[in-house]
């Protein structure tokens, strides 16, 4: 915890120990708690009680933060600011891991995944729709921008979905193209391996140059929304840097088809088009996810340096905040791209595991 | 009937690339089960997928029923032609059942039709229907996997099979049961089969013919009987293997057909459908004279003299049929 008396002052650091007392000394213990677990044999037992007690601690240390906050404001001028220390982000990152581990130990399934992240980010969350959290300055960050954030968020999607939508237009056909034709994947893999290598802001200057151009030979381009600087320089780029992991997984979703499947279904009298919809595209279809996962992951974060040549999002905030020193407003602007980056993640996976109708970890139980 | 007229196929461009077919003409009348056999880089597969067009001849004609396939369409040709390769190749992401029912799907069956098929089918290769029906492919034994995919070939009920080394990656005691059945098969349904093998046990256990090629060229046609009397040349006999030629020969024969009508004896049992090549191993087992043989229902038929089969032998005298020297 950070006490400062205005946001660009770095601040004194406030203590774990300065604030225990009351309720804080339960935190205490569960934190010893957990260290004695981590000693503990790796009983199921044991696994659930680590999930149960990093799960309260990560919530507490939340709660105690923003109440503690609360009282420093009462106590001093408005200006004031608390920030979250960086000790209880390294506390928050480490708890998280715990539980990873823990869940992944205990074998538990999306469900029971799904409830421990809720567990933790329910309550968090009700605190901050409460106001519980107000006098946190990243809160304070929040307030200060609160009519544009969400837009500058639905900004980001849009960034997003925009670019993943050409890629996935571009990139399957042209994934499926270098199966069939060798010499395309010849011809397609140095071009994309160079465009990933290019630096991003790199990148955005050079399609500058030739977007205005093109703006200005076609003023209808311009109108359209296609000019050097803003959403169209940014979402090609964007673009061009999620190619490749498309292309690429759709040529390996492709290419692991059994070729004992498609000589059969030819020789069975499959058509051409049986062959593509029936047996390809659903054997292909979990690996050609993981390369747009990849790709969506990628470009989630991506999108923020967009904001350097004015396609707006969340990295518009997290560079005003750069430039203005003020590491709340970095955060306000760095968090959901996390959480996002972890949603998307996180649904991919899903549907992955959906489309992977045989193998053998999905084995019913006959 | 399948008739290949002057078929030469060369992959490859260069001049001197070898001739994977070279100038092969044969023809397979209906309900035979054919037997393509030879070393690797004999062109047995070659031919076998020029049947259902997977290849093409550079030159010469394949003609089904006379019409030559070349102006046939391409899809209705496969869906009459059932077709089991030796890497099985099941839909993974399909259940068996629907796996077999692929071919009658599209040709257009009505879906009890269908379901009545597959459940016929998987009870013919003794797999319970409500129980694998269901189940995928990769939940299945290799030997299971190619019951399923001949069971697949075999759905549209075709006028030919195709097989391309089906039991080659079984192990040597379910690949005996499948020979069996797919004899069974061809017995009752008097289909067409043409199966490739590199196995001269297995072309001369189900051939009614067996056609030995070497380099691209047709060495030797025949009943596996004239295979191993009368082999074209040293090659053939080299390929069949000289030293158990005799005891290849006895397999050929039933130990029914030896049989004397005669009260049965305290000696061990066999089953008359046996060939008599297991009456020796049976006998040499359990160091006796003779056996007793039973017939389907488990029936007394008669009683099997080991001096009968090795009189035969000294003689010389080759056995033409079954039928021939039955004593009852």
């Amino acid at each position: 915890m950070r006490v400062a008396p205005n946001r660009l002052v770095s601040g004194e650091a406030v203590s774990f120990f300065d604030l225990l007392q009351g309720s804080a000394w339960g935190l205490a213990v569960l934190l010893i708690g957990l260290l004695l677990l981590s000693l503990a044999p790796p009983r199921r037992i044991c696994l659930w009680l680590t999930v149960v007690a990093a799960t309260v601690l990560a919530v507490g240390l939340g709660i105690q933060a923003a109440n503690h906050a609360t009282q420093v404001v009462q106590a001093s001028t408005p200006f004031a600011r608390t920030a979250l220390g960086s000790g209880l982000w390294l506390v928050w990152l480490l708890l998280g891991l715990v539980l990873a581990d823990a869940l992944q130990a205990l074998r538990a399934g999306t469900l029971a995944r799904l409830g421990v992240a809720t567990a933790v980010l329910l309550p968090l969350g009700l605190m901050l729709v409460s106001g519980g959290a107000d006098e946190l300055s990243i809160m304070k960050e929040y307030a200060n921008r609160s009519d544009e954030y969400w837009g500058v968020i639905a900004r980001h999607c849009q960034i997003v979905a925009l670019a993943l939508l050409f890629t996935l237009a571009i990139g399957l056909p042209l994934g499926w193209a270098t199966h069939r034709y060798v010499r395309v994947g010849r011809a397609m893999f140095p071009l994309l391996n160079i465009v990933q290598t290019i630096p991003s802001i790199a990148l955005f200057g050079l399609l500058m140059a030739p977007l205005a151009w093109l703006a200005a030979s076609w003023p209808a381009l311009g109108r359209a929304g296609i000019s050097g600087v803003g959403l169209a320089p940014g979402v090609l780029a964007l673009t061009l840097y999620s190619l490749l992991p498309v292309v690429r997984g759709t040529l390996a979703g492709l290419a692991q088809v059994p070729s004992a499947v498609t000589q059969a279904a030819q020789g069975l009298g499959f058509s051409p088009a049986q062959l593509f919809w029936q047996a390809q595209v659903p054997l292909a279809l979990p690996v050609v996810l993981s390369g747009v996962r990849i790709a969506s992951i990628q470009a989630v974060g991506l999108a923020a340096v967009t904001a350097l040549i004015g396609a707006g999002g969340l990295g518009s905030l997290m560079f005003e905040g750069l430039f203005s020193s003020a590491q709340d407003l970095v955060l306000l602007g760095v968090v959901p791209i996390v959480a996002l980056g972890v949603l998307v993640d996180g649904v991919f996976k899903l549907l992955i595991a959906r489309t992977r109708p045989a193998t053998p970890n999905m084995e019913s139980a006959h | 009937m399948i008739e290949f007229a002057n078929v030469s196929k060369t992959y490859g461009h260069t001049a001197d690339a070898p001739k994977a077919l070279d100038d092969v003409s044969l023809r397979i009348g209906s309900g035979e089960l054919v037997v393509l056999i030879g070393g690797s880089g004999s062109g047995k597969s070659t031919l076998l997928k020029m049947i259902n067009r997977m290849e093409q001849p550079d030159t010469g004609t394949v003609a089904l029923d006379g019409q030559d396939m070349v102006h046939m369409p391409l899809r209705e040709l496969r869906l009459r032609m059932g077709y089991v390769i030796q890497s099985v190749g099941l839909f993974p992401h399909w259940t068996v059942a629907r796996n077999i029912g692929v071919v009658p799907t599209m040709l257009g069956w009505k879906p009890e039709r269908i379901a009545a098929r597959v459940t016929e089918l998987l009870s013919l290769f003794d797999l319970d229907p409500t129980t694998y029906g269901p189940r995928y492919p990769h939940q299945l034994s290799g030997g299971q996997q190619q019951r399923v995919g001949v069971a697949r070939a075999l759905a549209g009920d075709p006028e030919v099979l195709l097989m391309d080394e089906p039991f080659g990656a079984l192990d040597p005691l379910i690949r005996t049961a499948l020979q069996d059945e797919v004899k069974r098969i061809h017995q009752a349904s008097g289909k067409t089969i043409v199966m490739v093998t590199h196995d001269i046990d297995e072309a001369l256990r189900l051939g009614t013919q067996i056609v030995l090629l070497e380099q691209g060229r047709i060495v030797q046609v025949g009943s596996p009987l004239a295979l191993l009397s009368q082999p074209a040349n040293k090659q053939v006999a080299d390929f069949i293997g000289r030293s158990d030629v005799g005891i290849k020969l006895l397999s050929l024969q039933s130990a029914g057909s030896l049989a004397r009508v005669e009260a049965p004896q305290s000696t061990p049992f066999l089953p008359a459908s046996a060939s008599l090549r297991e009456a020796v191993s049976t006998l040499a087992l359990h160091g006796c004279q003779s056996l007793n043989l039973l017939d389907d229902t488990g029936a007394h038929a008669g009683v099997l003299h080991a001096t009968d089969l090795f009189n035969r032998r000294h003689t010389g005298s080759l056995p033409l049929s079954d039928d021939q020297g039955q004593h009852a």
